[in-house]
């Protein structure tokens, strides 16, 4: 019974959303100051898919792994290489000819390959890298996905990556409209959610709270670490392919080593092991950085007082220090390891309201 | 004669930011081997002292400026120890490295701010900014001075990690953190100590490094402090004389790249900073804690 209750309520308020995103994208004019909540709410479903498949390493696994953007990289350029229009490819690889591949593939196909590209490159890496254990294991990754960046410019893969030039003119529908990247990365969240809930997903709790404990307990180390970092990258993949229609070009340099440590802070202020604090924060994380804090940037006169300070980049220091303030003093993050629910609230309210009702009839 | 002065300046290239990327990751190392934390902010620690010098040497005389510089990175490394790592002493590893990520985030947003994204030039220093001729190759004086320079500090280092009181305390916390402050070690004295000469060798690597690479930008610290800290993994984390091998196979190492790129028809110039995430890998493969790092073994 209550099963079925969530799943209704479940259904209807996603139906809520998608109707509620649907009218902030019909009403909001590109050139009204709210059409900066469009690019947020885009590009922020976007980081929470990526930061959701962080936290399924990092959080449920124990996983320290630092290449998640080196595995959106491969999952943008696989999505931007398989979709240019045949027309378009000319002009793209203007210094290689036209590049090798001269097909196009429709978008869809263009993002599940995205993923899979990345996965199969996190399968390859994964046989050296998992055997390391904690920092060094991080530093591995992070390495990786150096090699990685500079393998995707190298001058003699330029008729595949056109080397150190950037990549366009392919199909852009996360673009377009805010409902595609909600849609994709709501699928895909989903995914994980389910296999964190699996047999899987409690294998990779017990491996991150005791590697020996859980081997112990008949649990193949290897096996499930190549499972949790395979499945992460795919989804990083995929939510880079995403990215790279939100941005409607791609370069390699972009993804580089800061880009990781900003889905790792997104993924600790909202909470190291919950998937909703990973969605929130990301959400809040763009949002600050791209929108709310924009006045800061600006010079504001009060009567005769200019306000001190305030010229462009003063956005980016103050995003900083509020940053330094969650991390010394909510440690936990937004959410911690809880789960944000909507049963949960509904249980509350009505067991509330319950006992209340029961209260008023005694009396 | 000719082979030498086509290859003699890669070498010393090499050698020269060999012992640059070495004066950072002793820095890496120590504060690794007694808080095991990845000080990210390390690298921009020494680009904030490059942007220091940047600004402090347009209005004082070089003489005052250079001891400037390093005073107030000192001061720096050790107020970040204190506001952002201190208190987090009991938390989780996890926390204190995102704390680190945080300070790196601020440092290079603040100097994002101050310079307003444009390279600083960085002001040629009299005497080691002179060109010079070594064996027919042209060069920088500082390329020659840098190996010799980290040389004379790793020794003068280690005297004071073997001899004194205050290193002894350090090789008491790297080894065993807690049983170190019940046999009555300061601990945050300790630990400051280790900051401030981590920050006073960075503060002398970024003099080093920027009169070769003159230009300065909020970003330019994290490919040195990477691979300072790559170079640290490689020679074992924790270890001081394996910090300083590894970083100077390292830059000799990425050199030889650009040495080898003149031989061979296909261009892997841009592979230079990625070979040392290459190395390290390899490394990492046959010797899991690196080359001198000690095997760890798990309790139960």
């Amino acid at each position: 019974m209550k099963k079925k209750r969530d799943l209704i309520i479940g259904l209807a308020l996603i139906v809520v959303l998608l109707v509620v995103l649907r009218i902030l994208e019909v009403n909001i004019s590109p050139q009204s100051q709210w059409a900066m909540l469009l690019t947020v709410l885009k590009k922020g479903s976007i980081y929470a898919l990526v930061a959701v498949s962080m936290n399924l390493l990092n959080g449920f696994t124990g996983l320290f792994s630092l290449g998640q953007a080196g595995f959106m990289m491969i999952g943008a350029y696989t999505y931007a290489i398989f979709t240019i229009p045949v027309d378009q490819r000319e002009m793209v690889y203007m210094y290689y000819d036209g590049g090798i591949i001269q097909f196009a593939l429709p978008a869809v196909l263009g993002i599940i390959l995205a993923g899979i590209a990345a996965a199969l490159f996190a399968f390859l890496i994964g046989i050296p890298v998992l055997r390391l254990k904690s920092d060094y294991l991080a530093i591995a990754t992070l390495g990786f996905a150096e090699i990685m960046k500079a393998l995707f410019q190298w001058d003699s893969l330029g008729p595949l990556t056109n080397g150190s030039n950037m990549l366009r003119s392919y199909p852009t529908p996360a673009s377009a409209s805010v409902i595609y990247p909600f849609v994709v990365s709501g699928i895909c969240i989903a995914i994980i959610v389910m296999l964190i809930n699996s047999t899987y997903g409690r294998a990779f709790k017990a491996i991150r709270d005791d590697e020996i404990a859980a081997e112990a307990m008949g649990i193949n180390l290897a096996h499930h670490k190549r499972i949790a970092f395979t499945v992460s990258s795919f989804f990083a993949g995929i939510s880079g392919a995403l990215l790279a229609m939100f941005q409607t070009n791609v370069q390699a340099k972009s993804f580089n080593s800061a880009m990781t440590y900003e889905i790792l802070l997104i993924v600790v202020i909202g909470g190291i092991g919950s998937v909703t604090g990973s969605v929130i924060s990301s959400f809040l994380f763009i949002a600050c950085s791209e929108w709310l804090l924009r006045f800061l940037d600006e010079q504001h006169v009060i009567g005769d007082f200019t306000v001190p300070l305030l010229r462009s980049g003063f956005r980016k220091v103050v995003f900083s220090i509020i940053i330094m303030v969650i991390v010394l003093f909510f440690r936990q993050g937004i959410m911690g390891t809880r789960e944000f629910s909507i049963s949960g609230i509904i249980d509350k309210i009505t067991g509330k309201s319950r006992k209340a009702k029961r209260e008023g009839g005694n009396s | 004669m000719d082979w030498l002065s086509k290859n003699l300046p890669f070498l010393l290239a090499g050698i020269s930011v060999g012992g640059q990327y070495a004066l950072i990751a002793i820095g890496y190392t120590m504060v690794y081997g007694i808080l095991r934390l990845i000080n990210f902010a390390h690298g921009d620690i020494f680009m904030v002292a490059g942007l220091m010098m940047v600004y402090l040497s347009a209005s004082l005389p070089i003489y005052i400026s250079i001891p400037l510089v390093i005073i107030l990175t000192v001061i720096i490394g050790f107020t970040v120890e204190r506001v952002a790592y201190k208190p987090l002493r009991s938390a989780p590893r996890m926390s204190v490295m995102i704390s680190a990520i945080g300070v790196s985030y601020l440092l290079q947003n603040l100097a994002l701010y101050i310079t307003g994204g444009l390279a600083q030039q960085y002001p040629a220093i009299p005497w080691i900014s002179d060109q010079i001729t070594v064996f027919g190759a042209s060069t920088k004086r500082v390329t020659v001075i840098t190996p010799f320079l980290t040389i004379f500090l790793v020794i003068i280092l280690v005297l004071l990690i073997k001899k004194t009181k205050i290193g002894m305390a350090m090789r008491a916390a790297s080894k065993d953190f807690e049983t170190s402050q019940l046999m009555g070690i300061k601990i945050n004295n300790v630990i400051s100590m280790t900051f401030i000469i981590g920050s006073f060798l960075a503060a002398v690597g970024s003099l080093l490094f920027f009169s070769n690479y003159t230009g300065v930008t909020p970003t330019i610290g994290t490919m040195p402090g990477l691979k300072a800290f790559v170079a640290a993994v490689f020679g074992g984390i924790g270890s001081i004389p394996g910090a300083v091998v590894g970083a100077f196979i390292i830059g000799i190492c990425e050199n030889l790249v650009m040495m080898a790129n003149q031989y061979i028809s296909i261009d892997i110039s841009n592979f230079k900073d990625a070979f040392a995430f290459l190395l390290l890998i390899i490394i990492l493969f046959f010797k899991p804690t690196g080359l001198f790092g000690e095997k760890q073994t798990d309790k139960v």
